[in-house]
């Protein structure tokens, strides 16, 4: 491996931050099961509240409006799959709402258990997004009948960072008498968000996005909304939630958390002039690429760039040799052989995803490194394009 | 950080990294047969072209361009390298798994990168008998359809091994084979074996 690495690949997973880091080497020692009565016990259960505390005031919750989970993918399964308990006397269990909503640039945990629901006989609709990557008021309005359920819309997506306008699409889903969840695993801690400003029912969050440990994320249940859980068989997180606590990952995601509330506003500021000077540097060295995603409403650290005539997972891999880590929506580095559900939402060709990378900056990268991403990337599509059955040089 | 392996082996990096013998556009080269295999939607497109020694039927020059993954730039880098020198008729022969064990081998779901570069070089072969008259030495590479009932050909079940299917079953939900009648049970089962053991059985 090349001597330096350059991580350009946050919307994936981020390194941890170093005070998490320290944070959880302080608990490691903490073993007591929070369930416990004795001091070990309550040692663990007073660092998950304060954790508990951190995550709810940094999205405007109260503490017993957020549980913990094992993923934001736990949690939207969670979620979704609780439309159709069909078990009587279930808070979730409404006569006649067999209906979801969603869209098809979610992420596979809602796609793939969105498939399985209608499987089981749920009648669930996808919302069309734009070219942009957005969806439409107008169609949510019409699918979004009296028996639907819930409404599941991602607010900032994974591939290309477009932001939804999520305050305006809870309104119109709560008019309608459905519930509303949002996965906002790439929102939070990368823009503000404010569940009572938003006026979601539901909404998810990880911690290994935002600098914190893997295997921990929590989900907003806004107190009065109905709930059911997919883990059964403990009293834990309020009965909503069976098992003993990630006492160590939950202190590392209320680190994290903790940390975001301190350099998040500094840190989108200086990501949009990182993105704006290798969005730049890209167009002027070179031809024929498309940037993909909402020039505006998009994640501040997230570039989607397509290279005419250039595979994604060949860029990948020679910028991998260069030291430098992104990813793509090409089918070849996919493992499905299928390119991007996402790019192909848009209704760009696929074509266009898989020449697609994603660049997805974050708190450790300067302007050296994009620099010096700037340099070689010009290299490497040059490299592939001379290669290229597709590719024609202009004279 | 430590040392970690790369995706895939040795042999593929250093085609991957150093191609040899890519087509230059400006090169004006004069090629005696020419075959283009796999589409760009697909994410795989690549081009072969040959040289060939006329009274001797040998290959004595190779060149290709990739649309592809690593995968199938390195397959198509090494097929370049294997046919220089090779006799017609043995480098009509050559297939993925000689290309595969070449490399090395591919990663299962890669293998189909590797097909395609062993096709563009049949059809540049019966390209050069084409161009100089001899069209009683192209060999066609015909369908047959297998399950009459919906219409599924041996090549399309070919197709679905390469994509991952390795049971009957997966046969079925992928292409609809013998979902009909079921008569072609048998055979479609004895095609499922050959053509898993043609793509995938160890190098």
């Amino acid at each position: 491996m090349p001597e330096r690495i350059i991580y350009m690949d946050n919307n994936a997973t981020t390194p941890i931050h170093p005070e998490v880091k320290k944070a959880m080497i302080d608990a490691i020692g903490v073993f007591g099961n929070p369930s416990s009565l004795h001091g070990p016990g309550r040692e663990a259960r007073q660092l998950v509240e304060a954790a508990r505390e951190k995550v709810a005031s940094f999205i405007g919750a109260s503490p017993e409006e957020v549980m913990f989970v094992g993923s934001g993918s736990e949690a939207n399964n969670t979620i979704l799959n609780a439309l159709t308990c069909q078990r009587m006397g279930c808070a979730y269990h409404r006569e006649g709402l067999n209906k979801i909503v969603t869209t098809t640039i979610e992420h596979p945990c809602v796609l793939e258990t969105s498939k399985c629901l209608q499987e089981k006989g749920v009648d669930v609709s996808y919302l069309d997004v734009d070219i942009h990557g957005k969806i439409d008021t107008e169609q949510l309005k019409e699918v979004t009948t009296d028996n639907t359920g819930l409404v599941s819309v991602m607010m900032a997506n994974n591939e290309i960072g477009t932001i939804q306008d999520i305050k305006t699409i809870a309104e119109i889903v709560h008019q309608r008498g459905a519930l509303f969840h949002t996965d906002a695993v790439q929102a939070v801690g990368k823009i503000p968000v404010i569940v009572q400003e938003l006026g979601v029912d539901f909404l998810t969050l990880s911690g290994h996005k935002i600098y914190g440990p893997k295997g921990i994320g929590a989900l907003y249940v806004r107190k009065g909304a109905p709930f059911c859980p997919l883990i059964r068989g403990g009293h834990q997180e309020r009965g909503r939630r069976a098992g003993t606590e990630n006492t160590l990952g939950i202190i590392g995601l209320g680190k994290a958390i903790e940390m975001r509330s301190q350099e998040m506003e500094a840190e989108e500021k200086r990501l949009l002039e990182l993105k704006a000077a290798l969005r730049k540097g890209i167009e002027q060295k070179i031809p024929d690429v498309k940037f993909i995603g909402h020039p505006t409403d998009c994640l501040p650290g997230t570039l989607n760039a397509s290279f005419d005539g250039a595979e994604g997972e060949a860029i990948i891999l020679y910028l991998d040799l260069e030291g430098i880590s992104v990813s793509t929506g090409s089918a070849c580095a996919s493992g499905s052989l299928d390119p991007s559900h996402v790019i192909l939402a848009t209704g760009l060709p696929a074509e266009c995803a898989h020449g697609s990378i994603r660049i997805s900056l974050g708190r450790e990268n300067t302007r050296e490194e994009v620099e010096y991403m700037i340099d070689t990337l010009p290299l490497v599509i040059g490299k592939i394009r001379d290669m290229s059955t597709v590719y024609k040089r202009r004279q | 950080m430590a040392q970690v392996n790369w995706t895939y082996t040795d042999k593929v990096k250093e085609h991957f990294m150093n191609p040899k013998n890519i087509l230059m556009d400006e090169e004006n080269y004069q090629e005696d047969g020419k075959g283009v295999a796999g589409n760009v939607k697909c994410g795989d497109e690549m081009l072969v072209v040959i040289k060939v020694d006329k009274k001797k039927a040998i290959i004595t020059d190779c060149k290709w361009k990739t649309f592809g993954c690593a995968s199938a730039i390195a397959s198509t880098s090494a097929l370049s390298e294997m046919v220089k020198g090779m006799k017609l008729d043995d480098a009509y022969n050559l297939s993925a798994k000689d290309i595969n064990k070449e490399l090395g081998g591919l990663p299962d779901h890669k293998i189909h990168c590797s097909v395609l570069g062993d096709k563009a070089l049949r059809i540049a072969i019966n390209d050069y008998y084409t161009r100089n008259g001899m069209e009683d030495k192209v060999k066609k590479e015909e369908e047959r359809v297998v399950c009459k009932c919906m219409n599924v050909t041996d090549q399309e079940i070919e197709h679905a091994v390469l994509e991952g299917a390795r049971t009957f079953y997966e046969l079925q939900e992928m292409t609809k084979v013998g979902t009909g009648c079921g008569e072609c049970q048998e055979e479609v089962t004895q095609l499922l074996e050959t053509y898993k053991q043609k793509h995938f059985c160890q190098v």
